[in-house]
């Protein structure tokens, strides 16, 4: 079988590492803000049994050197590009939006609605979805916290608002003491928990959504092996995105793509037309290869 | 921007040097790099790998010096001879070996980078210090080298005109050599996901931003 691979955004530097971009078939970029951002004070990651916490608090230059310095060094690498946007407010949301509507580079835009590492807008994700719907023409994927009661409730909320699809999974909020001190590893205590103790939540999440709004759906979470990218598959994704994997493995997409061609083709009938991502297509790599392909057309 | 390399690397032999353990692993085709660079190494059964600095390049081999201070090091440490482990490497910024008056300083398990820089810099004067004489057993791995042992410090033994000193161990003592020596290049640490430049995890402040140490660095040293 074959899914398209995205990294999840804020786990892989294209400027850094452009061999390694280059084997998705779309890049997210880091979260972007309306003004630069510094970031968190260290330490800002920590190991636990099943995953890693991070607390990075979206370091980033800003829209303005975003757009300026970033964007175009993005542009040769030849991989659509996504932009993560975040912000404080859906004013903030609307603006970094607007701000990306001409940028004929950009295929799709994330939004951020999750970040579990700075303070929450105070409008809903659906609210925020909106704000930026106003601003733009772009692809919209809203990207939903696993720690929400009744997820499916937001994926219709967001849908209601606008949203072309969805990224299932951010991290979650947790937290690791450090067994001399007893105090939290991380500076500012709480960080975002990752890696494939995720995993049976992001499924959880994709399987919910999937049933409840025609989105489309790029599953993330915990994500390491070809099997783990069929699971979402099966629970509803569209396509998939490789998070916590990326820092052990650069080489993951590769190999993962490799480990696909050796899981069976799905048998979707049903729940592609359930799903129906963009496109109505009959299956779900259709889909989002649908989807890609409208983000070509809006880009060309 | 760097080409990583990342290769599954058998264990030649696991050395114990004091508390410290020195893996040596068959290199396969991954280069050595420069002194002060480093690889990330799997931790069997962690979720994430450990960046070490290259200790020694034996003809064929790379071997890391490995202080098992928490569970993916002491994983490390009890791998024998046959397992294998992933290896991404070299990353980072090493030392700037066009020196003319080179002084190694390096504090416990800082003395990690400095058998491989001290061959290619012709073994020059070197300045250790140890926790304790059970920790000093490393000095082993640099013959001739002076060894103080706290409550003793390697800042005592630099000299006046210490010349270009290069520098790797815990930030106080790191710390304390920029105090005395501003262009000392100094190897720092910091806790990494990934070690290319992907999680943001490791960074450093400088001229008040925060930087990538495995990018900007490991070894930094003040602007001129």
């Amino acid at each position: 079988m074959s899914v398209p691979l995205l990294n999840a955004s804020g786990c892989l530097d294209a400027l850094t590492a452009p061999a390694v971009a280059r084997r998705f078939d779309v890049f997210v970029t880091k979260t972007v803000t309306p003004h630069p951002r510094e970031g968190n004070p260290s330490p800002r990651i920590a190991e636990t049994e099943h995953g890693m916490l991070n607390s990075i608090g979206l370091q980033n230059p800003g829209i303005d050197a975003f757009v300026v310095d970033v964007l175009p060094r993005l542009a040769k690498l030849g991989v659509p590009l996504w932009v993560s946007v975040g912000g404080f407010s859906a004013a903030d949301y609307a603006a970094v939006c607007e701000r990306l509507e001409d940028e004929d580079d950009v295929s799709a835009i994330e939004l951020n609605l999750s970040c579990p590492n700075v303070e929450e807008a105070p409008e809903t994700a659906a609210e925020l979805v909106a704000a930026a719907r106003t601003a733009t023409a772009k692809p919209l994927y809203a990207k939903l916290s696993p720690a929400s009661w009744n997820i499916a409730d937001s994926a219709r909320a967001v849908a209601a608002s606008g949203a072309d699809g969805l990224s299932l999974v951010n991290t979650i909020r947790g937290l690791a003491i450090e067994p001399v001190s007893g105090r939290p590893v991380l500076a500012l205590g709480a960080g975002g928990y990752s890696g494939p103790a995720l995993r049976p939540i992001a499924l959880a999440c994709v399987y919910a959504c999937a049933r409840a709004v025609d989105l489309s759906i790029v599953g993330m979470g915990g994500v390491t092996c070809g099997r783990d990218v069929r699971d979402l598959a099966d629970a509803g994704a569209d396509a998939v995105a490789l998070g916590t994997i990326l820092f052990a493995d650069p080489e993951a997409p590769a190999r993962i793509r490799l480990e696909l061609e050796g899981e069976p083709s799905l048998v979707r009938g049903i729940s592609a037309a359930e799903t129906g991502a963009l496109g109505g297509a009959s299956s779900p790599e259709a889909n989002v290869s649908a989807a890609l392909t409208t983000q070509k057309a809006l880009q060309n | 921007m760097q080409d990583l390399r990342r290769e599954r690397l058998r264990v030649e032999s696991s050395e114990e040097i004091g508390p410290y353990v020195l893996l040596r692993l068959e290199r396969g085709t991954l280069e050595p790099g420069v002194p002060g660079q480093f690889f990330m190494l799997e931790a069997p059964g962690r979720v994430l790998p450990r960046p070490m600095s290259l200790c020694q390049a034996p003809p064929g081999a790379l071997a890391f010096l490995i202080d098992p201070i928490g569970p993916g090091t002491r994983a490390l440490c009890e791998l024998a001879p046959g397992d294998a482990i992933h290896v991404l490497g070299p990353l980072g910024n090493g030392f700037e070996i066009c020196v003319d008056r080179p002084l190694l300083v390096a504090g416990g398990i800082g003395i990690a980078p400095l058998p491989y820089l001290a061959e290619a810099l012709g073994s020059p004067r070197a300045i250790l210090g140890f926790r304790s004489a059970f920790h000093a057993e490393a000095a082993a791995l640099l013959p001739g080298a002076e060894v103080v042992v706290e409550p003793r410090l390697v800042t005592e033994l630099l000299p006046a005109e210490p010349g270009d000193v290069l520098a790797c161990g815990p930030e106080p003592m790191l710390e304390a050599v920029r105090l005395l020596v501003p262009r000392a290049q100094l190897a720092w640490e910091a806790p990494m996901a990934c070690g290319y430049g992907a999680c943001y995890g490791c960074v450093v402040e400088r001229d008040g931003r925060y930087e990538r140490l495995c990018i900007a660095g490991p070894v930094l040293r003040e602007a001129a």
